[in-house]
């Protein structure tokens, strides 16, 4: 049984990529063999995430359209067992991802004995995204707490539930997830962010995970090192916590608390 | 934080609580306006409504309001016909 799984936002710069790489690390990790698709055609990044950009050779177009064999443009990554990374065209015209090309893949790929597909979505509601979130079993909304982040999020739940193959075909729908993302608790203890309930309520989906504001994610990614493989980093932590619940596991939320501060503490800081 | 800013601290202060009001309203707004999987034939019905209603009262294009609101279980329907004043009302079969 293979499961697809697709990270979607709508709203750009909001971590889709990010947990992307750490979640398919993640489930590879817990020994699921596992594939991440970048479907950012001309605009690819996962690539750099994962620290795979220079053995790219060819790419999910390429495999679509029949200039390579789907095992010639799957990256192995070198140092996660079980995972996989098929990368998007930095060249190709948007219009090469077709619904069928896309299916075709999907089916190799399940036939290639793949328990998780994972689709990385781009921004926006355009082909790319809407391609990435057809064939989804399951999606994760990565959302930050903002505005304009949460409306997109609704947005994108909507386009979910009448757009993708499963919607269509009257087939049961999508499992949703939401995974908040750049969580700042000490913020939402002044009443200048959302807060995890505020975000559950307007949304109504439950949440898979709370990933804090982390200078670990930017010093992951200068790295080309999924941030989960950082296992003593709160973002890293706060992502296997995720991981976990994904594959049915039941863990508290950690990092939505600020630390307490005792009086005197308060009193004679000055940060 | 230093002394003053004890007294200052709020525990849900105002900016996060406006987001979340604007957003509620918002939200509910499009998820009404068809944009969050509302069903296809919405307009289509509301057409065929609004002829109906027009077979035994005059009444203009807005005055028939649809809203869909989606909970977890339940999608909510709610129409909405206003009708005109007493005195403009006017039948128009027979």
């Amino acid at each position: 049984m293979s499961k697809v799984l697709v990270v979607t936002s709508g709203k750009g710069g909001v971590g889709k990529t990010t947990t992307s790489a750490a979640i398919s690390s993640g489930l590879a990790m817990a020994g699921k063999k596992t594939v991440v698709i970048d479907f950012d055609v001309g605009l690819r990044n996962l690539d750099l995430i994962m620290g795979v950009e220079r053995r790219v050779v060819y790419d999910i177009v390429n495999v679509i359209q029949g200039e390579a064999g789907l095992n010639q443009a799957l990256i192995r990554h070198k140092e996660v067992d079980n995972l996989y990374v098929l990368p998007a065209s930095q060249t190709k015209d948007k219009e090469a991802l077709t619904e069928e090309g896309v299916g075709e893949v999907l089916d190799k790929l399940r036939e290639e004995g793949f328990e998780y597909i994972v689709c990385d979505s781009p921004a926006g509601i355009e082909r790319g995204a809407q391609l990435a979130m057809y064939y989804a079993d399951e999606a994760i909304v990565v959302s930050n707490p903002e505005i304009s982040s949460v409306r997109d999020s609704d947005r994108m739940l909507g386009i979910l539930a009448s757009k993708s193959r499963r919607a269509k075909d009257g087939d049961t729908a999508i499992r949703e997830h939401l995974l908040i993302t750049r969580y700042a608790p000490a913020r939402v203890g002044t009443g200048d962010m959302l807060s995890v309930e505020d975000m559950l309520e307007i949304l109504a989906v439950p949440l898979l995970g709370v990933i804090p504001e982390s200078g670990a994610v930017l010093q992951a990614s200068n790295a080309g090192r999924p941030v989960i493989l950082d296992e003593n980093t709160d973002a890293g932590q706060a992502y296997a916590d995720a991981v976990a619940r994904l594959l049915g596991e039941d863990r508290p939320m950690r990092f939505i608390e600020t630390e307490k501060k005792s009086l005197l503490g308060r009193l004679f800081s000055r940060s | 934080m230093g002394l003053l800013d004890i007294f200052r601290s709020r525990p849900q202060g105002p900016s996060a609580k406006m987001a979340k009001e604007r957003l509620q309203i918002l939200i509910a707004h499009e998820r009404a306006s068809g944009q969050h999987g509302a069903p296809h034939y919405l307009p289509a019905m509301q057409q065929e409504i609004l002829e109906v209603i027009r077979k035994y009262v005059h009444v203009e294009d807005d005055a028939v309001k649809f809203e869909v609101e989606h909970n977890e279980q339940f999608e909510l329907f709610e129409l909405n016909i206003t009708l005109p004043e007493k005195g403009e009302a006017s039948r128009q079969s027979d």
